[in-house]
């Protein structure tokens, strides 16, 4: 054989070299079998504690158990704001197939808003993000039905049961109680985001951004063992015991002042308007009803609006987001004479101790400019204090205003809480303005803007020019001229109640500085001729509050709005005529014998404000103190 | 010694075929650790597999069919084995070639040769078919090698490594170039010429790492060396095994009790990764305890090779044993994470069809070279 021929080769040496060449390799087998060892070693014994701690935060998740948000209530426990059962139309990524084609098909179907579509694409497919449930959007009852028909047709697609916030009076009390949203990155800078784990939704305005972290709860936890896809898992190996759970505490309940009653009446007495009414508790400061007309739909939004809806309702020309109560301040107009009256009183001055004469004009000293009472107001002739406030005489006022000046004047407003916040407990407050001279100064830049000028003071004096108020600053100082300078701030939240255990912890009222110094004789003066404006057959509000079953003293104004007719870029003329209209307005308390309530109102451009503001005035006194209607009512039942 | 049988001393050139001595005698230390290794494999595979009995079922039928090859290796004289090693390696080239061109015609890698009944990896096959003709080829010259007969081996391996590296699979093609190179050094290729190729291998890996690699090959190595901190999808699986093995401790969690794989952690947890599943369950008294066992098979083979009589013999049963380890050694590495990932399965453990078959196949030559050291002298 040919293999015959090679053995002439060494085959002990071949032997040999192959030997060593074997024990060798068995060394390079020890010492390799050795790194591997003192790898395990290192890995199971060393860093033991460091693995089994990583195993641990691999398998075990923290679920977030979100607080149950607290209610808000009126101050008979009615309920304002409270949480519903809805639908969510949720993704589980694990079992989605194509979500952008899922998605597209349900934005076909209308359940998806395809404006959410880059960001829910997004969210769904970031990997590894270890969430098991992806929220796309609430649905109505009536959604969630269409779906669930078709539900065989979206893998991966879901509905699950959740909370939403709903509220029941709707647009009643939209700007006052508020609504919430999806939290947003501007509201993730003011709360700390461990809180809100599982809670999708935050305050957004009124009570409810106000009172968040009232009404938020503390969120519980819950560990429970995951799989790598975030599904849950039951192991046993790790039993149910063994896995923390830390219980959600519920938000608390906001009780508020408010009576949903009289706010209703407030909001259908000012239906069609643009307007604003604010009724306060003389007493202690309680705001008993605080409307804004035309108001939104807050369960529209916290449903999720549609962008183009939101759009809708942002740009509508009668800016139904402004909350006009607090958030708009507006020429008083005659609802200031009251006031400077009573500053008159106060400084006392001979100017109101003596008749004047009403020719309908008034010329300011040592000058040629010349002050007119509004067309169609006849010259009133003998004027007294009294008569100027019943039928609300301009030539009286600017005349008093000279006397006591602009620098008498301002120190005196703003102690009634005029030109700054009152301090109510939702945000969005105006401060208003109550000028001066030295705000004058500051206000503007070019030197001769800077100095006041007497023609500023005389229109301050009848609550036109720079003076701006806002509804509940007026509200607020009416009932301060009817509790004699007792002044409280204007507060919604009356109590908080504990969800669990119902106990109540009541807020007490809080006392302003008074409006002090002023006489006794000084006040009943005023509030005479305050009951004048509803009873003397003079009276600018006389028409307004006839047949009440109770006496009101009030004020009514009617205050140019001006600024508007330079606005060239209004379109449509009728329009602008409609907004160059007058602002009527009208303040008032009663009883007035014995006064409870402090009432404020405004109605946009639709004329004066005996005409306009005092019926919705009475309207809503009304629904407090009741009508003949309902006296025979009960006399009847 | 181990032999059950003892041939009677006759003529070195036996008139009967092989199969007309069919015999259980085998090496026993061969068999008894061989039986042990697949059925502890078989128990950690039911864990890891989620205690499904089927996953344990088909296992076990692949390691029958294993064993099967293992008897059969077994009864065939290395003489005949050697006689036909030139047409086995040429044939399995040829399969390989074909499993490319089939896989060009379908427009994608191909690794697998359909036989309608079963299914195959021809490189599958490579594995043994090279080690195979390497030995064949010193066989038949003086040793320690000639240059030129080095390079002729050096073609018998990096053809078929080339061929293997296309389909893409470069772990194989790397373990045939490993076993290759192995039978290579064991015939005693001079160490000057050892260092050398290390130097040439370093402009060889740039021209691999430029030309040959395909992307996702390179970011396996990156990964492995340059891990970082934060776990990218790159360095997950390696990640959550390192979790396994490490949280197992000394003596484990117990079996059925390891979490990594329940919970879908550990990827492949029943093949590439059975390791960690092992580790995590049985700790390291587990882990040590196995690889004792495949030390044991690594032994005895070397062993086996010292005592064989010829140099075909001994290079294949040299290179059987060390590429044996190699493979155990690459995939442990990999899931304690000493090594980049390559997917090469943990022998008779990890879940997986041909490479338990042609292991087994390689033990019955190593049973084989074993029963008949004694009958061919010089």
């Amino acid at each position: 054989m040919a293999g015959r021929t090679q053995r002439l080769k060494d085959h002990w040496q071949e032997h040999r070299l192959f030997l060593t060449r074997v024990i060798g390799a068995a060394v390079v087998v020890v010492l390799l079998t050795g790194a591997l060892v003192w790898r395990l070693v290192h890995l199971q014994v060393v860093e033991y504690e460091r693995f089994s701690g990583l195993l641990q935060r691999n398998q075990i998740r923290v679920e977030p158990l979100p607080p149950t948000r607290g209610l808000i209530l009126d101050r008979a426990g009615r309920i304002l704001a409270e949480n519903i059962p809805s639908w969510q139309l949720v993704a589980v990524p694990e079992a989605l197939e194509d979500f952008e084609a899922t998605l597209q098909s349900l934005e076909l179907m209308g359940l998806v808003d395809p404006v959410n579509h880059a960001e829910l694409v997004d969210l769904v497919g970031s990997q590894r993000s270890r969430v098991d449930r992806v929220t796309l959007t609430n649905l109505t009852e009536e959604q969630a039905a269409t779906f669930a028909v078709r539900r065989y047709a979206f893998p991966g697609i879901d509905i699950r049961e959740g909370l939403i916030r709903n509220y029941p009076y709707g647009e009643a009390a939209a700007h006052v109680v508020g609504y919430v949203g999806r939290i947003s990155e501007g509201d993730l800078e003011r709360i700390d985001g461990a809180d809100y784990k599982g809670t999708s939704q935050i305050g957004k305005t009124g009570l409810e951004r106000a009172y968040e972290d009232v009404l938020h709860g503390t969120v519980g936890y819950r560990e429970m063992v995951v799989n790598a896809h975030g599904r849950r898992q039951s192991l046993e190996t790790v039993p149910p015991g063994a896995l923390e759970e830390q219980l959600p505490v519920p938000g608390q309940h906001v009780v508020t002042a408010l009576d949903i009653r009289l706010q209703l009446a407030a909001q259908e007495a000012l239906a069609g308007y643009r307007g604003a009414a604010v009724v306060v508790n003389v007493r202690n400061g309680d705001v008993l009803a605080l409307v804004s007309t035309p108001a939104f739909d807050p369960n529209a939004l916290a449903m999720g609006m549609s962008q183009s809806d939101y759009t809708a309702v942002r740009t509508d020309p009668d800016e139904p987001f402004i909350n006009r109560a607090i958030g708009n301040p507006y020429s008083p107009g005659s609802t200031i004479k009251p006031f400077v009256g009573l500053a008159g009183l106060f400084y006392d001055t001979a100017y109101v101790h003596e008749d004047h004469y009403c020719n309908g004009q008034y010329r300011l000293p040592n000058s040629s400019r010349v002050y007119r009472e509004p067309r169609r107001v006849l010259p009133h002739g003998e004027t007294t204090l009294y008569s100027a406030i019943v039928r609300s005489c301009n030539v009286y006022f600017y005349g008093l205003g000279v006397d006591l000046d602009i620098d008498g004047m301002e120190p005196f407003m703003k102690a009634f809480g005029f030109g700054a916040r009152t301090g109510i407990d939702i945000g969005g407050e105006s401060a208003g303005l109550m000028p001066g001279r030295e705000w004058k100064r500051s206000a503007f830049s070019a030197r001769e803007d800077q100095s006041w000028y007497q023609g500023e003071t005389v229109s301050a004096a009848i609550g036109q020019g720079y003076v701006e108020f806002t509804i509940l600053q007026l509200a607020h100082a009416t009932a301060a001229i009817a509790a004699n300078g007792q002044r409280f701030r204007p507060r919604l939240l009356t109590a908080t109640e504990d969800a669990e255990s119902s106990e109540l912890i009541d807020s007490p009222p809080v006392l302003l500085a008074p409006v002090s110094g002023v006489d006794e004789a000084d006040w009943q003066e005023i509030h005479a001729a305050m009951v004048g404006v509803t009873t003397d057959e003079r009276g600018t509000g006389r028409a307004a509050m006839d047949g009440a079953l109770y006496s009101v003293a009030g004020k009514t104004g009617t205050a140019q709005v001006v600024g508007l007719a330079q606005d060239a870029a209004q379109p449509n003329l009728e329009d602008v005529e409609e907004r160059q209209r007058d602002n009527g307005l009208f303040i008032g308390y009663a009883p007035a014998e014995n006064p409870e309530v402090a009432i404020a109102v405004i109605v946009e451009n639709n004329g004066g404000g005996g005409s306009t503001a005092a019926p919705v005035a009475r309207k809503v006194l009304d629904a407090w103190f009741g009508t003949e209607e309902q006296v025979f009512e009960l006399a009847a039942n | 010694m181990s032999s059950l049988r003892i041939e009677p001393a006759r003529s070195p050139w036996p008139r009967q075929l092989p199969v007309a001595m069919p015999s259980l005698a085998v090496d026993i230390p061969l068999l008894v650790t061989l039986l042990l290794v697949s059925g502890l494999g078989l128990v950690v595979l039911y864990s890891a597999a989620g205690g499904s009995e089927s996953a344990v079922i088909r296992q076990s039928i692949r390691l029958g069919a294993g064993l099967a090859a293992f008897f059969v290796f077994a009864q065939i004289p290395p003489r005949y084995l050697r006689l036909w090693t030139p047409w086995v390696y040429v044939a399995v080239l040829g399969l390989l070639l074909g499993v490319m061109l089939s896989g060009e015609i379908a427009g994608g890698s191909q690794r697998w040769l359909d036989l309608g009944i079963i299914r195959f990896q021809p490189s599958e096959l490579m594995k043994l078919a090279t080690p195979l003709m390497v030995a064949w080829f010193f066989h038949e010259r003086t040793l320690p090698p000639a240059f030129g007969h080095l390079f002729v081996a050096l073609l018998i391996i990096a053809v078929p490594a080339f061929l293997i590296a296309e389909q893409p699979d470069l772990g194989t093609a790397l373990l045939i170039v490993a076993a290759g190179g192995i039978a290579v050094l064991l015939a005693g290729m001079s160490i000057r010429l050892i260092v050398a190729g290390a130097i040439a291998a370093v402009p060889m890996a740039w021209v691999a790492w430029k030309f040959l690699l395909h992307d996702y090959q390179r970011t396996r190595v990156i990964t492995f060396l340059f891990p970082g901190d934060a776990p990218t999808d790159a360095t997950w699986n390696i990640w959550q095994s390192q979790i396994a093995i490490g949280s197992g401790g000394t003596f484990g969690k117990g079996w059925l009790n390891g979490t990594q794989a329940h919970l879908d952690f550990l990827p492949e947890s029943s093949t590439d990764f059975i390791f960690a599943v092992m580790g995590e369950e049985f700790g390291l008294m587990g882990l040590v305890a196995l690889i004792t066992l495949y030390l044991v098979l690594v032994g005895r083979g070397l062993w086996i090779a010292v005592q064989a009589q010829d140099t075909f013999t001994r290079l294949l049963a040299g290179t059987l044993s060390l590429t044996f380890f190699v493979y155990v050694f690459v995939n442990a590495g990999m899931v304690s994470g000493i090594l980049p990932v390559v997917g090469v399965p943990l022998p008779f453990v990890s879940a997986g069809g041909t490479s338990a078959v042609t292991l087994m196949a390689g033990f019955g030559m190593l049973a084989a070279i074993s029963r008949h050291r004694k009958l061919i002298g010089p």
